[in-house]
């Protein structure tokens, strides 16, 4: 099979275009030479089917980054037939020069330049044609984003490969290892096919970053706009959540349990209180998840982000860490999967470990999950935003504080330097995508965790044989009490435990067990916590839940990108001991003063 | 003769020399830091933060520290 590398500069859209190619079908998959995982998809272009990689966004084929570093070593271990290579034409002045790098591979290269549109808008025109003969290769314009001129991209590409050799990893070593006169070449091809006027004129950008990025309204801004995010997901999440409770409720009352009615009690059992009860617990939540990944989304498309890099790049500083860390451990509050890879671009490996350190202590939507559910239970509806107020903050604090305890032992000269893009805004479509791609990794974690998780709490709970569902006669009575000396102090009680110890491989299953464990779902299991549990207890699990440890996920990933078991022990050793500590004072402290 | 660093917001210089670590000078090469270009600050972030900038067409945020390799030739009225 054919295969195709897509290349380009961070920020120039590639994965706009990667994914309008692929139709996101893309996968996650393994590559020779290549520790990390990239995004791979088999495409039907002419008349086979060719396979188009996805590369890091990367700056110079030389750097030292590892981003730079993966892109290297797959050129250099893997055929490829194409180099699919996509700058942004408002910043060909400096983005030209690694195309003509990829040039001296010698390798069938096809120059896409994107964001047309915003070159039309800030008034750079490209030469399109005297370009392609200075370069030697077909440039095409092109927005990924609006599909202008795709098609044309399209054909292209299925002409150049028609006619395309493969180029063998031997010969791409050999050529990487000379570099010469590119700086010369790119003046001469700029000088001769692109206008760019002497300032570009973006006035929107430069007007909002005066607001935005005020010297002294900048970060009380920028935490006004994520508490007015969150106070959005929530407005019109809520109702979303309870149509979703109510459909899957129907569905068990009038097909479910009438269908199952003359199957034998265990089975019924494992499928309606087992399976049934905790998967549509979890799935409730679905709604705001997407509705969390489409905001956070958006945040990040906008090109906010790299402003909240820059307001925020002083505080970090003294704790170690950099602008970037922060921003990391803000996409943590969406999933800590792909913020803990996010770190690559650091390149000092002891700001990659302190960020790495930090970046499980953000409060995940799966945690967020288990304390909108459990707040909904406990706390009057007045009270629960602010609840859900205060565990950010202790996640923050908690993430300030290990940085603080140990940038001592992980000191770091990287250099910060970054770039500040142009405040763009998302289309529909991508943010349809992104929804879709949400949906389709909660089945996915579904499939892999959630059913299985729930599985075993339904034994747990209902074996022995003969005993009360639940009881502490059941085994999972057994593991409860095993950890009562240590859980006790904390006052979470052995049913939380158990649900704490399926918590670890991921955190929709808490929820989904509680559901289980209870026998219970809904608003009856709403009802029956609210009577059993009183709100220190309640608030002490969620204070343990937050810190104790992220899922299995994260824990992989952390040993996938620190390539250190002894880092992964020392991360888990300090959050669980941090936990506890933390909910041992709470908890005692709140005892103490007669709550 | 100066660096960066002591630029004011609005000012702005062409770039003289820089004096940083090898990788360093690839990444801000790659984002369009050259000899001869003008360079322009355009604010600087409270508390010491870093300073934002603008080359050519790109705006790019660095520290105070990273910003003192630059030197800038001149400071045109």
């Amino acid at each position: 099979m054919k295969r195709i590398a897509l290349l380009g500069m961070p920020n120039t859209g590639k994965s706009t275009f990667f994914n309008r190619i692929t139709g996101a079908s893309a996968r996650v998959g393994n590559w020779p030479g290549v520790t990390i995982d990239l995004m791979g998809a088999k495409v039907l272009i002419g008349s086979e089917m060719v396979e188009i990689v996805d590369l890091p966004g990367i700056y110079d084929l030389h750097g030292f980054s590892d981003d730079e570093q993966v892109v290297r070593h797959f050129l250099e271990n893997n055929a490829i037939d194409m180099a699919l290579i996509i700058l942004n034409s408002c910043q060909l002045d400096r983005q030209l020069s690694l195309a003509l790098q990829l040039k001296q591979l010698q390798l069938p290269c096809l120059l896409l330049l994107n964001m047309a549109d915003e070159a039309k808008r800030f008034g750079v025109s490209v030469d399109a044609e005297k370009m392609s003969q200075q370069l030697g290769m077909p440039v095409l314009m092109m927005s990924a984003k609006y599909g202008e001129g795709y098609k044309a991209a399209f054909d292209e590409i299925t002409r150049v490969l028609r006619h395309a050799l493969p180029v063998r990893p031997e010969r791409m070593r050999e050529v990487l290892a000379a570099d010469d006169q590119i700086e010369q070449a790119m003046e001469q091809v700029l000088k001769d096919s692109v206008h760019i006027p002497p300032r570009l004129s973006d006035d929107l950008t430069m007007r909002l970053d005066r607001v935005m990025l005020h010297p002294w309204f900048g970060l009380p801004i920028f935490f006004g706009v994520m508490y007015l995010l969150f106070q959005a997901i929530f407005l019109l999440g809520t109702p979303l959540q309870t149509g979703v409770n109510w459909a899957l409720l129907a569905f068990k009352d009038y097909a479910l349990i009438p269908l199952l009615a003359s199957a034998p009690a265990w089975l019924s059992g494992l499928l309606i209180d087992g399976i049934y009860n905790g998967v549509g617990t979890v799935a409730a939540f679905v709604p705001i998840i997407i509705l969390f990944f489409l905001f956070m989304a958006i945040v990040e498309d906008t090109g906010y982000l790299s402003r909240a890099a820059f307001l925020m790049d002083a505080l970090m500083a003294r704790m170690g860490l950099d602008g970037r860390s922060f921003v990391m451990i803000l996409m943590g509050f969406g999933c800590n999967v792909p913020a803990l890879m996010g770190t690559r671009v650091m390149r000092s490996r002891a700001l990659r470990l302190l960020t790495m350190l930090v970046i499980p202590l953000s409060l995940c939507s799966a945690r967020l999950q288990v304390f909108i559910f459990i707040t909904a239970a406990l706390f009057s509806p007045k009270a629960a935003p602010l609840v859900l107020f205060s565990l950010y903050l202790v996640s923050f604090s908690a993430a300030f504080l290990t940085a603080v305890l140990f940038k001592r032992r992980l000191v770091s000269h990287e250099p910060f330097v970054l770039e500040l893009p142009p405040y763009r805004f998302p289309t529909l479509r991508q943010m349809v995508l992104r929804g879709w791609h949400e949906v389709r990794h909660f089945l996915h974690r579904a499939t892999k965790f959630i059913v299985a998780g729930v599985v075993l709490v339904w034994l747990l709970t209902h074996f022995p044989s003969g005993v009360a569902p639940g009881s502490s006669a059941t085994w999972a009575g057994d593991i409860g009490a095993l950890l009562g000396p240590i859980l006790d102090p904390v006052g979470i009680n052995h049913q939380l435990a158990i649900a704490l110890i399926f918590g670890f491989v991921a955190k929709e299953i808490v929820i989904g067990s509680l559901a289980v464990i209870y026998g219970m779902e809904g608003a009856a299991l709403t009802h029956h916590m609210a009577a059993s549990l009183d709100w220190v207890q309640a608030y002490s699990f969620m204070l343990f839940t937050l810190i104790y440890t992220p899922c299995l996920s994260t824990v992989a990933t952390l040993k996938n990108e620190s390539k250190s078991w002894r880092f992964v022990a020392t991360s888990l050793a300090w959050s669980i001991g941090l936990a506890w500590v933390v909910s041992f004072a709470f908890y005692q402290t709140a005892r103490a003063l007669g709550y | 003769m100066t660096n960066l660093a002591n630029l004011q917001p609005g000012e702005s210089g062409i770039i003289h020399a820089i004096h940083s670590e090898q990788a360093l000078y690839y990444r801000l090469a790659a984002l369009g830091f050259r000899i001869g270009k003008r360079i322009e600050v355009v604010r600087s972030a409270r508390f010491q933060g870093p300073l934002h900038v603008r080359v050519g067409s790109t705006d790019i945020v660095l520290r105070r520290n990273e910003a003192q390799y630059i030197e800038i030739a001149a400071k045109p009225a």
